[in-house]
């Protein structure tokens, strides 16, 4: 076996926070061979992207590292500058999650390319150029030889991505640390990223660090896998054997947290006779446009869009970014005003009702926002947060509010104590349940959920999952359930409504869907979803090349 | 022992998740302690504050003073009317009324640490210059204060319905906000002392108030146009919440960061603009005295009495500097993304967190 690119040995770094270390990766061994995918996952805060970071001493001036990492047999901690800036972008290249971030927005995309390559070589303006173009078609940009003079805010978000690879692959590097290189991205994009990668690691024998929370796109890419938790090496093997034969009881729980599409059990309504029961939410050949502001032109969002929700059920809404999932969800309940067409939540039509028929309205609807982060009030005690609506509807104050607060506590299943915190003392899955909370505060009829578990961990997710059917059940309120993720859509979703470009493309019971999808770009939605098994997704990616070509 | 016990739980519900190791130093405070805690940490700041509540209570008790219905007596011996006669001991080249004040001790050839019947020295007629500066200073402070209350007050309400309401409201108050910012605060200031300059010093401040809100205004519209797409106030309209309610209960609050520093900003640029329009002859008239009145009054004198320069002009640059230094430290503390710098000293002394490893 040849020598490896790069070998990590008692590696650990530790932030300093008013006077103490914390340990933020804890004695970490590993190495890489050329040719190689190593995956490192785990749940954020686990130390995963400190870990990449800390290789070529990209961290903050106040973290500590120590132990030793080699490339190529050079020591890299304690290095000097002036070798560590020869080993970055030439050996060791990175790839970051957000490329609008990580590209400079006041340069082209063939300038930056250009700055890396004329940095680590003698090169002629005239042949770095002709040498980015080149990188440019092997990561399959569009026309390279135009795109070379654009700026980043003029591609797309998976053209950004594949410029940022094109500067990474620059000077042939040995290694690839890609951290959440997909994560921004939707199913399709990410899936053309990720054989792109592959493709290219074949081509050039480099070897990939692959940082991910995606189980997914681990068994997607991965040879070997090291899973970490709270700094420390969880495990460590082969992806065959991690995803087949875990030995780490806290690699199960992963394993078995992350949504697998199709594999949850059929869910029964519990009985619906159409002829008598109304529907709950009603959208009728809706139309929602974006008012011109300034001279950006008015932008229809959402055309002709129709949907019913009968009470119990739960209508899972999908599509990728932009498809306008979020905006039906944000008019469904009467924050966005419609052009066309017409709203009924419980029997009282919105789409033309002031701001004091909506009030009324409310008091049977509830939202739950897709960032926990913005949806609470940092200036308010969440104990407030929740009773607000209570409050403001002017059903309880007091003692008896409070008491009611402590009731919603105990149904999200968080400490009593906790309605004198402030959210910035929660984590992302505590303050989601937060959200629900209020959402149930008075009782809905209808609860629109949009995206709620984006931002949230897998294990916090499948708890968070778990604890919103349970209350389904219980409460039985309508819910119109907004996702990108198919998987997670189809362990809730009793019917599945499928978006793209502000159309309803398709519509239909959740099995019908997933298994029989009628409309082409419903197959490619669920085809691109990375599933969490090494053979099957092989498969899979096999059966999508096959279209494809 | 049970608070201990508190903690601990604490401990093992935010420990993981995001940010946690960036949230250690957050944990189990409220927003105020947190700001309190960042502000303590700017040095200069601190000293500043103790600086300043000083300066404030020796002017206000030393000679007679009057904020609305509260009278002080002063335990300074003369008031600002008392007519002592000139002093002419130890004064030299024939001056007269030139400071007791001295720090140098006797056996170094200097007159003894003392201060003496007049500190700050005598002015042309005999009055007491440190009564003079004490009322001087009162002045210039009130008028600091009158000019920020009202600033502040017309500033937020105008840039928080800009904000909140944007469109046609949001154009019209904008575009009188540019257009008072076009027009010198100078030149405002001495039309409005020339008019209103023998009412008092305070209606002259809220005058100059009326125009001092300009910054302020566009600093809060902009937090408000951030604030009012944020989700909680998505969720707080969903909740039923009145426009009002929003306002005031959801977005206000989290804009008093912004608010509090361009305040504390805005109060050493008043004191200035007080000094300055006084200096002119348009602010504070006589028999009223300002700082910038005493320094006018008596800039002829600068060659042969300097301390009828200095002793107002020391009041005057360590109420701004301290200001300054106050609005800094405040903004450290309401900005989260200020960390503290790490030195060498703290990375030795750190403790080592230990982990068991599990």
């Amino acid at each position: 076996m040849s020598n490896p690119i790069l070998e990590v040995q008692d590696f650990s770094v530790d932030f300093w926070v008013d006077g103490v270390w914390y340990p933020a990766a804890i004695k970490m061994n590993f190495e890489l061979h050329p040719g190689k995918v190593l995956a490192i996952v785990g749940e954020s805060g686990s130390g995963k992207s400190t870990t990449a970071l800390g290789l070529m001493s990209l961290l903050a001036s106040n973290a500590k590292m120590s132990g030793s990492v080699k490339v190529r047999d050079q020591e890299m901690l304690n290095a000097n500058s002036a070798t560590l800036r020869k080993f970055r972008g030439k050996e060791v290249a990175y790839i970051f999650q957000e490329p609008m971030t990580a590209l400079n927005p006041i340069y082209t995309i063939g300038f930056q390319v250009v700055e890396t390559l004329r940095t680590h070589f003698d090169l002629s303006p005239k042949r770095a150029r002709a040498r980015a173009v080149e990188l440019f078609t092997l990561v399959e940009i569009p026309n390279p030889e135009q795109s070379f003079d654009k700026y980043p805010h003029q591609l797309s978000g998976g053209q950004r991505q594949r410029a940022m690879i094109a500067q990474a692959l620059a000077c042939d590097p040995g290694l690839l640390v890609a951290d959440e290189p997909t994560t921004a991205l939707d199913v399709t994009v990410q899936a053309e990223i990720l054989d792109l990668m592959r493709g290219l690691k074949d081509k050039l024998n480099s070897a990939i660090l692959l940082i991910t929370h995606d189980m997914g796109v681990v068994a997607d890419m991965a040879d070997e896998i090291l899973v970490m938790k709270d700094g420390l090496t969880v495990e460590r093997g082969s992806a065959d054997q991690i995803f087949n034969r875990p030995g780490h009881p806290y690699t199960q729980q992963l394993l078995a947290a992350v949504p697998k599409l199709g594999s949850s059990k059929r869910r029964e309504l519990a009985h619906r006779d159409d002829a008598q029961v109304k529907p709950v939410l009603k959208l009728t050949d809706v139309s929602i446009e974006y008012p011109k502001r300034g001279r950006i032109p008015a932008f229809l969002a959402v055309k002709d869009f129709n949907l019913e929700i009968y009470p119990g059920e739960i209508v899972g809404l999908v599509g990728e970014s932009g498809s306008g999932k979020t905006t039906v969800g944000r008019a469904a309940i009467g924050l966005l005003p419609i052009k066309q067409g017409a709203i009924e939540v419980v029997g009282n039509d919105i789409s033309r009702a002031t701001q004091k028929d909506l009030s009324a309205i409310r008091r049977h609807t509830g939202i739950v926002f897709q960032d926990p982060a913005s949806s609470l009030n940092p200036r308010l005690p969440i104990g407030e947060s929740i009773g607000e609506p209570i409050f403001l509807a002017g059903l309880a104050k007091g003692a008896d509010l409070a008491h009611k607060v402590e009731d919603l506590l105990d149904q999200v299943e968080l400490p009593r104590s906790y309605r004198n915190r402030y959210p910035h003392e929660l984590s992302g899955g505590q303050r989601q349940r937060v959200g629900i909370a209020r959402a149930l505060a008075l009782t809905p009829d209808l609860l629109i959920a949009d995206e709620p578990t984006s931002a949230l961990d897998v294990s916090v997710q499948a708890r968070f999952l778990d604890l919103l059917q349970d209350l389904q059940v219980k409460l039985n309120f309508a819910c119109l359930f907004i996702s990108h993720d198919l998987a997670v859509v189809d362990i809730l979703a009793h019917r599945i409504a499928v978006m793209q470009n502000g159309l309803l493309v398709e519509i239909g019971d959740r099995d019908q869907i997933l298994k029989h999808p009628a409309n082409e770009y419903t197959k490619r939605l669920i085809a691109a979803v990375p599933v969490p098994d090494p053979a099957e997704q092989k498969i899979r990616r096999e059966a999508r090349l096959a279209t494809k070509n | 022992m049970f608070g201990f016990k508190k903690k601990e739980k604490i401990d093992s519900f935010t420990a993981s998740g995001e940010n946690a190791i960036a949230n250690k130093e957050v944990e189990g405070l409220s927003q105020g302690q947190i700001v309190l805690k960042r502000f303590l940490r700017h040095k200069a700041a601190v000293i500043s504050v103790i600086f300043l509540a000083s300066i404030i209570a020796l002017v206000f008790s030393a000679v007679n003073s009057s904020i609305g219905p509260i009278k002080i007596n002063g335990w300074w011996k003369w008031g600002t009317e008392d007519l002592p006669s000139l002093r002419t001991e130890g004064c030299g080249d024939g001056t007269v009324g030139c400071p007791s004040f001295s720090l140098m001790p006797k056996f170094l050839g200097g007159s003894g640490i003392q201060f003496g019947d007049h500190p700050f020295g005598q002015d042309d007629i005999g009055r007491d210059y440190f009564a003079l500066v004490m009322k001087g200073t009162q002045r210039s402070i009130l008028v600091m204060f009158v000019i920020g209350i009202f600033a502040a007050t017309i500033g937020t309400v105008i840039g928080a319905v800009a904000g909140y309401f944007r469109g046609t409201i949001d154009n019209v108050l904008m575009r009188l906000t540019d257009f008072i910012i076009t027009i010198p605060a100078v030149i405002v200031g001495s039309v409005i002392g020339a008019k209103f300059g023998n009412l008092g010093a305070l209606v002259l401040a809220a005058y100059l108030g009326l125009f001092a809100w300009t910054g302020l205004a566009r600093l809060v519209r902009g937090e408000f146009l951030t604030l009012r797409e944020r989700e909680f106030v998505d969720a707080a309209r969903v909740a039923g919440a009145s426009t009002r309610r929003i306002i005031f209960k959801h977005i206000l609050p989290n804009a008093v960061g912004v608010i509090i520093v361009s305040v504390t900003l805005l109060l050493s640029g008043a004191i200035l603009l007080e000094t300055a329009l006084s200096y002119l002859g348009f602010g504070v008239v006589p028999p009223d005295v300002s700082l910038g009145l005493l320094i006018n009054q008596y800039q002829d004198a600068f060659t042969t009495r300097p301390y009828l320069f200095w002793y107002p002009g020391f009041f005057i640059i360590g109420i701004a500097l301290s200001i300054n230094f106050i609005g800094d430290g405040l903004r450290d503390a309401f900005d989260p993304r200020q960390k503290q710098r790490l030195t060498k000293k703290d990375r030795q002394n750190a403790k080592v967190l230990e982990r068991d490893a599990a």
